[in-house]
């Protein structure tokens, strides 16, 4: 032994002596995690919100969450001794006045739609590998509730600066609380703290903002994290790859190196983008006043779909009792997405009903071997893009010379048309790829080489596939669908006949599967 | 022929044909959509009154009647003013190429000479708004940044946007970008309120008020990008597009790199 690793190995026993996590560590650190870009997605989440914590903790120091009226004095012109409220003047301030201020605000602010946009495409990794599957269920309900949180916490930070389009957001904000049948008003007036705009908002939602929701994250995304660190990653199949072992590298060195590494590359893209693109130029939105709006007033853009969503819904409403419900607000702004974020969380359950699996699964699926389950996740996803895209219509009409009216329109009548139309398309796209599988590996890969034969006839020469691939492209399982009888074999009718039937009818749906050349067949081909 | 067709299986052939069949269809629909230049100073020896009639006579009257009394497609012009005229002819929007829905800003159709002529006749007809005058225009003297931004945003920026880059309106018609519009026709389309604007009166905005609303677009032009790249200061939308594509792709073209090299 060196002289420095007997030191090193001093300090560590002095420390083991005390805390006594020696053993933890050990195995801990001889812990293996899979190799696979989409497995760092989660990582790139993780990795923006810390640096949404810096960047947040910097803005602290100089951001004023008051409502009370100021006089601009700073140092930009255009907005010299106009009344504005304090946070938006201090944000001026931060911007042009602090040092660093613009850089870190922009950083604050990138980093946060990078966050939003890396949790949707890991929600979206999950999602279509199965990884939500038994044992995880309850991981990803943590992971929507941090979705949630993400939604919340990036409307407080958007609202926070008090420019005209935040003001703007609120004034959404406060009409969505407002179409709550009954309740909406009161609930209202006890947030804003009177009538919209009020002055209690913006400190309500700053105290929210960087204490509340930052903590809540934190312990959310701890548990997140532990239980994949107790239940192991999942991993992709292959040769050497089963549902008892995980095949990757061990924490130290390489996994190690490489998550500290991506750290402070997704810093460094960030502080990149932040160098070099504005986003959120506050100073030239303008104070807020609830008599003014601009022209384009858009939410961020993990909110736009919301904002399609509102836009797209026709003017209904119900005068009853005295009461008014907005129906144009409520249904698309409450009761859709309270229906889009409960299936979500639910899926987990529902399809381990449908088909009737309750064993664990620590191997990933194709997305292609599930087709029933791919072709619900694009049509999910079609149905927000093309409120996405309705959430920018008045940006697309001055854009591309159309007209707001027919892009309306378009949505309208795309928000029903299109995902069931991608549902379709998907899961015969699935199919055939299960088919194309099917046949690279009974007759390989085309070479492009011809070949006559002595007879005259041409054939084209194919390569045998490398029995990894092989693998890889026949280990999967192809359940069938649950058998529910109404009279099970000993002659009992079963209870709930029509749930029965419902979950059978499913269950046929999502077994629908090209079948996977037997073991028998690959036996058969060896010979060739 | 033997010679080109020897290229045919060539790997630019594709792409090259593919360039030279944009290219046509670019220069046959130029062709076909350019508007007929008007002949000049046929009639430079008449009156500027007489002169813009008759410019008026083969240009204008068609949608407009025979004496500007207006028609089932174009409106009356008798009491629009000089105003009125010399913004409409003046930033080319008036002879319009398309009437599906708006008149667009394009190249004027008429020289300054014959848009006065223009502005001349149509005046003659009936008094109406005047054009202002250097003198009236002197907004960097008169106006009041600040104060202008004030009333852009109370005035002009639910339709222009808050940066002056233009919105969206009904059916396909837009309130136009504001960035590189001369002084002059800032002010007469605020008293004319041109195709969907409204006329901002005297009353409404004050001339001393224009100039300040003038002196605010200018120098929101003028103003450097502080934060860097402002991707058309049109709001978030762009900042998403942005945050998917260079922000989260980039980061997922480096894992997939971090990946391949561990292996």
């Amino acid at each position: 032994m060196t002289t420095a690793e007997k030191r090193i190995g001093a300090v560590a026993n002095y420390v083991d002596e005390r805390i006594g996590a020696a053993g933890w560590v050990k195995k801990s650190l001889n812990k293996v995690f899979p190799d696979h870009w989409s497995f760092m997605l989660g990582e790139v989440c993780m990795y923006s919100f810390i640096i949404l914590l810096l960047s947040g903790t910097f803005l602290t120091l100089w951001f004023d969450p008051s409502q009370r009226d100021v006089i601009y004095e700073g140092v930009y012109a255009p907005l010299k001794g106009l009344k504005m409220s304090a946070a938006y003047a201090s944000t001026l301030d931060i911007s042009f006045e602090v040092r660093g201020g613009l850089l870190m605000r922009q950083i604050h602010h990138w980093a946060a739609n990078i966050f939003m946009a890396a949790i949707v495409a890991h929600l979206l990794r999950v999602f279509f590998t199965g990884a939500f599957r038994k044992p995880r269920e309850f991981n990803w309900i943590l992971g929507i509730i941090l979705l949630t949180l993400g939604f919340v916490e990036g409307l407080f930070g958007y609202s926070l600066p008090d420019d005209l389009l935040s003001g703007t957001g609120l004034r959404i904000t406060s009409a969505i609380i407002q179409a709550i049948p009954l309740v909406g008003t009161y609930i209202s007036f006890f947030l804003f703290g009177g009538a919209f705009p009020g002055t209690g908002f913006i400190p309500r939602i700053f105290t929210l903002h960087v204490l509340l929701i930052p903590g809540a994250f934190l312990a959310v995304i701890t548990i997140h994290v532990m239980l994949v660190w107790y239940q192991k990653h999942t991993q992709f199949p292959g040769p050497g790859k089963t549902e008892k072992n995980v095949v990757g590298h061990p924490i130290l060195p390489v996994y190690m190196a490489k998550a500290g590494g991506f750290f402070f590359i997704v810093f460094g893209v960030i502080a990149f983008l932040s160098a070099v693109a504005s986003i959120n130029p506050i100073w030239l939105y303008g104070p807020y006043t609830p008599g003014q709006i601009s022209a384009g007033s858009q939410p961020d853009w993990y909110m736009g779909w919301l904002d399609g969503l509102v836009r797209m819904a026709p003017p209904l409403e119900t005068h009853a009792l005295g009461h008014t419900i907005s129906w144009n607000i409520l249904i698309p702004a409450l009761i859709v997405p309270g229906i889009v974020f409960t299936g979500m969380a639910l899926y987990p359950f529902i399809e381990s009903w449908i088909t009737g699996d309750k064993r664990e699964h620590h191997l990933l699926d194709r997305p292609r071997n599930v087709p029933n389950r791919t072709a619900l996740g694009v049509m999910s996803v079609t149905f927000v893009m093309v409120a996405l895209i309705n959430g920018g219509n008045d940006i697309f009409a001055t854009n591309f010379d159309l007209s707001i009216n027919e892009i309306m329109w378009f949505s309208r009548i795309s928000i029903f048309l299109l995902p069931p139309l991608s549902f379709v398309i998907t899961k015969r796209l699935c199919l055939s790829l299960q088919r194309a599988d099917r046949e690279l590996v009974l007759h390989g890969k085309e070479t492009g080489r011809l070949v006559r034969m002595p007879n005259g006839e041409f054939v084209e020469v194919h390569e045998p596939i490398s029995a990894q691939k092989r693998w890889i492209l026949t280990s999967h399982e192809q359940p069938q669908a649950l058998e529910l009888p109404d009279i099970d074999s000993r002659g009992v009718k079963r209870p709930g006949g029509v749930k029965n039937k419902i979950r059978a009818r499913l269950s046929k749906a999502h077994a629908v599967a090209v079948p996977k050349v037997s073991a028998q067949e690959l036996k058969e081909i060896e010979g060739h | 022929m033997k010679r080109l067709s020897r290229y045919r299986r060539h790997k630019v052939a594709a792409p090259l044909l593919l360039v030279i069949a944009l290219l046509g269809i670019g220069a046959s629909f130029n062709i076909a959509s350019a508007t007929i230049k008007a002949t000049p100073t046929t009639f430079a020896r008449s009156t500027a009154i007489d002169e813009g009639k008759q410019i008026f006579l083969k240009g204008c009257s068609s949608c407009h009647g025979l004496n500007a009394e207006g028609g089932s497609i174009a409106p009356s012009l008798i009491g629009v003013g000089a105003a009125s005229v010399d913004f409409q002819v003046g930033t080319g929007r008036m002879p319009m190429a398309d009437m599906s829905t708006q008149a667009m800003r394009k190249r004027p159709v008429y020289n300054a000479e014959q848009t006065a002529a223009l502005v001349a006749y149509v005046s003659s007809l009936a008094p109406g708004p005047a054009i202002p005058t250097d003198a009236v225009l002197n907004y960097e003297r008169d106006g009041s940044t600040a104060q202008g931004g004030e009333l852009f945003r109370n005035n002009c920026a639910m339709c222009h946007n808050f940066a002056g880059q233009g919105g969206a309106l009904t059916q396909g018609k837009y309130a136009p970008t504001l960035m590189g519009v001369e002084p002059k026709y800032i002010y007469e389309a605020l008293i004319t309120g041109p195709q969907s604007m409204p006329v901002f009166s005297d009353k409404t905005i004050t001339p001393a008020e224009k100039l300040s609303l003038i002196k605010w677009i200018k120098a929101a032009e003028k103003e450097p990008n502080l934060g860097g790249a402002t991707m058309g200061r049109i709001g978030p939308v762009t900042e998403g597009l942005l945050a998917w594509i260079l922000g989260l792709g980039l980061l997922i073209a480096i894992a997939v790199w971090l990946t391949t090299k561990a292996r």
